[in-house]
Order: C-alpha cells, then structure tokens, then sequence
C-alpha cells in the first residue's frame, strides 16, 4: 500500500465497526413503536396501512421491519433483552415459552378485553393465552383446507360435495380432459412439507375429531396410532391420484402448486390449500368466483362435518410502554382489522371486520369467525424438531422413498424425544 | 438520527486515534527496556490487540461452546456425555455423518481433479486468461445465489409437459427422462447433485492456486526432458505433478475443510430433505430452530475436533515447507 494511502486503513476499520453497529431491534422511545414481522410487500403494506390512523390520531410512529427470521430473533432476543416492541410470534408454543421466560407481557390490562372476547372467535382467544392470561392475540387468520377448482371446466359452487365420497365420485366424473384427479404441491425452502402436514391435519381432523386431533399435536396419541395411520392412508391415495405423482408434488413449490388447473388441457381438477392460496401463483392473477373457486373440506365423518381447521399470526408485547400498549389495543378492533381485511389476502379473527373485498374472503373469514369446532394448525402447535420432522418426513413420503409405515415408526421415535421436556 | 451522527463521529475519530495511540504507548513502553529485550518484546505487544480479540471471539465461545456441549437443553444442568450419545445414535445425525464423508471425499476429488486438468490444459493455448476468468466467475457468486441457479439448472416437470430445468430439458431431446435429481436417493444421486454446485463454484479457486504453482515450474526442467525425448504425459507424470503436491495438498485441505462446513447450499436446495441433510445444517437446526444449545454445541465440537488434526496437517506441512527455503 502506498504511503500516502496509509491513513485510510484505521478508516475502513471503522466503517467497518459501524456497519457492525447498524439496525438491532430495540424497543423504541416513548413516542416510537418498533414492530417486527413476517409480512413483506403486499402484506407490509396492508400493516402500514391499518396502523396509519393510530399514527394520525396519537402522534406516535411505528418502526416496522419485516422478516423471514423471526422465529432466530426472538430466540436470540429473548434470553439478551434485544426485543422489539411488538412483535409476531411465531406460534403458541413459542409464545407460552417467551411468556415463562418473563420477556412477554400480559395483554389482560391492555386489551378492551369484553369487547375483545365478543368478537373474537373463542378458540382463538383461548389460543393467546398461558395459565388464563392473555399474552397473545391473533392480528390475522387463516382459513385451511379448502378445495380449489376452475370453474369453468365444472361449477361446484351449485352443490358442493358434502362428503368425501361424493368429491371423490363428483370430481372424477367431471374430470374431464384433466390428466388427474389432484393437484398438490408441497416445495417450500426451509419449510418443505408443510402443504402435506396441512392434508393430514384436515384429514383427520375430520376422520376422528377434535380431540383426537388436539391429543396428537400435544404428543398424548402416539403417531402409530390406527387415527393418524389412517389420515397418512387417505393422504397416500391422494397422492396416487396427483398430476405428475409424488415426485412432482414435491419439486413444485406451494405457491405454484395449484396452477395446473388452469392449464390447457389441464393437470388436475382438484387442489387443496389454505384461504391465502387467492393471493399466490396464477390464482393471484385470476378472479375469485369467476376464475376459481373453492368449497369447504368435505366431510369424512358425519360427527365432525363442521370442525374447521385454521391459522393465524398471533401478536404479543415486549415493553408494556404506554405507546406500544395503545397500539395493542388498536390493532385487535374491528375498525383496525377492517383495514387488513379490505386489502385483501387477509382473514381477520374478529366477527366485525367484514369489509372483504370480495365473496370469496368473506365466506372464508365468515367460516373462522363462526366456526362450532375451530382447531388451529397442528403442526404449528407441536414442538419445533417434531415439526421440523413431520415437513420432512411428509416430503420423504410423498417422494415415495418412505412408507406410511416407515413414516410413522420414525415420526413415533422423534415425539418420544421431542415431547420429553 | 443525531445520534447515530455522533457514534459515526466517534468511530471515524475514534478508532484510529486509538491505534494510534495503542502504537505509541508500546513504543513508551519498549524505551524503558533494555535494548536486547526490545526486539523480543515488541511483537507481542504488537500482537496484543489482536490476540485479545482472538481469545475475546473465538477462544472463549470455544470454551463456552464445549461447557454447553455437556450441558442439557436449557444450560441449566449438566448431562454428561448425553448430547453425544444423542448424536451417535440419531439416525438423522448419522445420515448427515455419512452426507459429509461424500462431500468431504467426492468434492475434494472434483475440485483438485477439475482445477488441476484446468489449469494444465489452458496452461498450453493462447487464451489461457480469458478461460481462467470463465471458470473462475462462479467463485464471485453467493453460495445461496449458486443453490438458486442451480434449482433452475436441476427443476423437474412431469413426463408429457416441457421440460423447464436446463438437465431435464437436455436429456429430453434424447427422448430420456424426466429425471428428478434432487429426490433419487439411490446411491446418494441427490446429495453428488448439490456437490456437483459446489464443485461447480471452487474449481476456479483450485485451478487459480495450481495455475500459480504450474507457473513457478522451472521450464528448463520440461524442456530438458522433452529434449531427452520423453512425453507430454511422461513430462507430467515425471515432472509436474510432483512438483505440484505439496500445492495439491494445500487445496485438498482446504477443500475438506469447505466441505465439513457446507451449509448454504444444502440450505437452500434441499434444506436437508430426502438424506441429504449435513452436519451444519444439523446444527443450525438444533440451536435456532429447536433450542437445543446441548446438542448444537455436542454437533459443534465433533465438527471441530474432525477439522483439529487436518489443520494440524496442515501446519506442519507449512513448517516443512519453511525449513526447506
């Protein structure tokens, strides 16, 4: 290096140093909210929005960073006390966790909470809370299980199969130039597999019940069970009816998975996914109701036939100062949650935010709010390795390099380590 | 906003003025010396800074790393030798165990073979430069971004729809396939696929390091054996290679230490799925997505304790070259 350059060493040390220093999450000042979640793009922009009116009316701002790793900076953040104000959790089980450890706050003072209990579906309140205190509140809902179809190869929307049987007969004598029955799609990065834990889930859901579902996410029915075996089971012939068979299923990403329905001639005929599937791939190019549809899962055991399965981004406080507190009260009413709904994409757990900008969300969101028997998503509810294992071992199935069986006896040797503590 | 002004401000001023004055208070120091000590001295007090930020970052986690390897889930209690029990009899820990073993020993090979017939090829024509540069450029890419093309290079579509994936769509015009690599099990054939990205990116930093080496290559030697009569491949095999071993040898280390750490792109092409899990992987899993600082830091210290005696290798075959000169 010549010498005149010399000085500029200690100077890159110390651009150096400060690029080190940039953007840690910390709870904000008093007039200030920091605000970390999952949502990006669209959906950020559908937060910014909904929070605006709070901003115009207290004065205050809102910081907010949208990420995919949140789940790493909470669990990093919790033990060091570099929290933001708000944050998404990453679900129930993390938040039970983060509430033992003292970082999250309760919301029972801060929330409306009569107000919050009457509009609010009671699973999902029950959902946010750990030894009957609220810490969590869910800020958004998902509606899963819902069968897709194009319209204009065949219109279900006249009568919908009501039982598994009747899809079965109905969708295969209306498959018309379709090369199969379904369409599935399973890819999704780090997360592969989760659109197959979703079919298990909904199948059993609907096959033995509630409490059999409820038991096995919480590691009381073991995975050889004849209950989940059987769920596996009907998932396997699915799969033997898949556009491109499993090994497609798992090399098409989820967001993609349903778009061979709209092909010509087209893959399928069928496709099952969550409410927030309108917003992905070639349906978010399309019209909900004139381009696609969907009916609700149809039944498998008449006992069950209006259980509901569903999701949801639940929401919790880290600093309890008063502007973060006012803004937790704000985002759970309806005025609030009417914001979200009216950009679309989004289901809200409140009964009065109905502003859906079309038919289809708001059946779907009328389904969360009003469901007799609301689960929440299972694999979200287990503990995290037995989740990681139930994606990967869904992925090795539907490859075909598992069994059901195998599936099962290996899954069976994660939850006995994972549910030890 | 001011206030971030006013940590740039104290950075900028700050640093240097430190080094600086760290650089002239040594010097204080040595004065009082008596002058045979102060050559004996001075590097370690110029080493110093440096030393303590070594020990601050990276011998105290290490400490801290092998205390935690014995320690349960939390840290709150000690197990013993538990966590590597786990991790000796998890089946999912082994099948990365094995995964590692092929990238160690396969991505090796690729990298060393592939740079070496590299760098000797273009050693003998004129765009030698341009050639080098081309196999070099995946070097230049982020490992996350080489799992993406190579997503694209390796994407399957069922038989009867146009093949979209570069691979399926070559062998396609044979009338062969489709042919979904990244999900054939046998034989390993998904995990060679992601060692084959791998491959694909240090080859360049192989062929550069050989490229050197074949440089410094006396070529009186080459032309008095081709004088003598002897072959373009007896030349090689008498004269050049093992001229290149102990180059060989470093990049090969240093391969296999790139190999046990693979990450990224198992992350990003299979994230483990269908065997072709890594140890790495393994461990970020146990320590950010299941909290098992336990079992992360166990997974941490056999990594460590593999790459120990190859760095020692690896040092001493520096020390040998040294007493050579």
């Amino acid at each position: 290096m010549a010498k005149r350059f010399r000085w500029f060493t200690p100077l890159m040390v110390g651009a150096l140093v400060m690029a080190a220093c940039t953007t840690t999450p910390t709870g904000g000042d008093g007039k200030t909210v920091t605000v970390i979640g999952t949502w990006t793009d669209a959906e950020q922009a559908a937060f910014l929005a909904m929070v605006a009116p709070w901003e115009t009316e207290t004065g205050n701002t809102v910081k907010y960073q949208g990420t995919r790793s949140i789940n790493d900076i909470l669990a990093a953040g919790v033990p060091t006390g570099v929290l933001p104000d708000l944050a998404g959790l990453p679900g129930p089980g993390q938040m039970a966790e983060y509430a033992a450890a003292g970082a999250l706050q309760p919301l029972d003072d801060v929330l409306d909470v009569a107000t919050y209990t009457s509009e609010t579906s009671p699973a999902l309140v029950d959902l946010g809370k750990v030894d009957g205190k609220t810490y969590g509140v869910f800020i958004k809902a998902a509606l899963k299980g819902l069968i897709y179809y194009n319209p204009t190869l065949h219109d279900y929307s006249a009568s919908a199969p009501a039982t598994w049987d009747e899809l079965i007969s109905q969708g295969e004598a209306n498959q018309g130039d379709a090369e199969a029955l379904w369409c599935v799609g399973i890819e999704s990065g780090d997360a592969s597999g989760w659109p197959a834990t979703d079919w298990i889930e909904n199948i059993l859901l609907r096959q033995s019940g509630p409490d059999v579902y409820n038991d096995w996410w919480a590691g009381k029915v073991p995975w050889t069970d004849p209950a989940i075996k059987a769920a596996f089971d009907l998932y396997a012939d699915v799969i033997d009816n898949t556009y491109g068979g499993g090994t497609n299923a798992v090399a098409t990403a989820f967001q993609t998975g349903g778009d061979a329905l709209f092909d010509n001639p087209p893959g399928c005929a069928l496709f099952q996914q969550a409410n927030f599937m309108s917003g992905q791939g070639k349906f978010a190019t399309l019209t909900a109701g004139t381009d696609f549809n969907a009916f609700p899962f149809p039944a498998l055991n008449p006992d069950y036939a209006n259980a509901v399965e569903g999701a949801g981004d639940l929401f919790g406080m880290f600093h309890a100062t008063d502007a973060a507190k006012s803004l937790m009260k704000y985002l759970v009413t309806a005025e609030a949650q009417d914001i979200w709904v009216k950009a679309g994409g989004a289901l809200s757990a409140n009964k009065n935010a109905t502003s859906y900008p079309d038919d289809f969300s708001k059946n779907a969101g009328a389904a969360v709010a009003n469901a007799e028997q609301f689960v929440f998503d299972a694999s979200d509810l287990m503990p995290s390795a037995m989740n990681a294992a139930f994606w990967s071992h869904m992925v090795s199935l539907t490859s075909g390099s598992e069994t059901v069986d195998e599936a099962l006896a290996a899954l069976q040797v994660v939850a006995e380590d994972a549910y030890a503590e | 906003m001011t206030d971030k002004l006013i940590t740039a401000a104290i950075v900028v001023v700050g640093v240097p003025a430190v080094l600086i004055g760290y650089i002239w208070l040594t010097e204080q120091v040595i004065r009082i010396l008596p002058e045979k000590q102060k050559p004996r001295v001075r590097p370690w007090l110029w080493m110093a800074p440096a030393l303590a930020f070594l020990a601050l970052f990276l011998v105290y986690p290490m400490f801290g790393t092998f205390l935690r390897s014995f320690q349960n889930h939390p840290g709150t209690e000690f197990v013993g030798l538990d966590n590597f029990f786990w991790f000796f009899g998890s089946a999912d820990a082994l099948s990365a165990l094995k995964n590692n073993v092929l990238w160690l020993i396969f991505l090796t090979l690729f990298v060393v073979g592939f740079g070496l017939l590299v760098a000797v090829l273009v050693d003998k024509v004129r765009y030698e430069s341009f050639a080098k540069s081309v196999i070099f450029v995946p070097l230049a890419i982020s490992m996350v971004a080489a799992g993406v093309i190579w997503l694209y290079m390796y994407q399957y579509r069922p038989p009867g729809a146009v093949q979209t994936g570069t691979l399926n769509a070559a062998i396609d015009i044979f009338g062969l396939g489709p042919v979904p690599w990244l999900q054939v099990q046998t034989f390993s054939v998904n995990t060679f696929m992601l060692i084959i990205v791998m491959a694909w990116m240090w080859t360049g930093f192989a062929m550069v390091i050989i490229s050197a080496a074949l440089k410094g290559i006396n070529p009186e030697l080459m032309e008095a054996a081709r004088v003598d009569g002897a072959t373009e491949w007896q030349v090689f095999r008498g004269i050049v290679f093992p001229l290149l071993v102990p180059t060989l040898v470093v990049v090969s280390t240093t391969m296999i230490i790139t190999a046990l750490k693979a990450f990224d792109v198992v992350f990003t092409m299979t994230s483990g799925n269908l065997n072709t899990n890594v140890i790495a992987n393994q461990m970020y899993a146990e320590m950010f997505k299941f909290g098992q600082y336990g079992r992360a830091s166990a997974i941490a210290v056999v990594l460590l304790l593999a790459i120990i005696p190859i760095m020692f290798f690896n040092i001493g075959r520096f020390r040998a070259q040294e007493a050579v000169r």
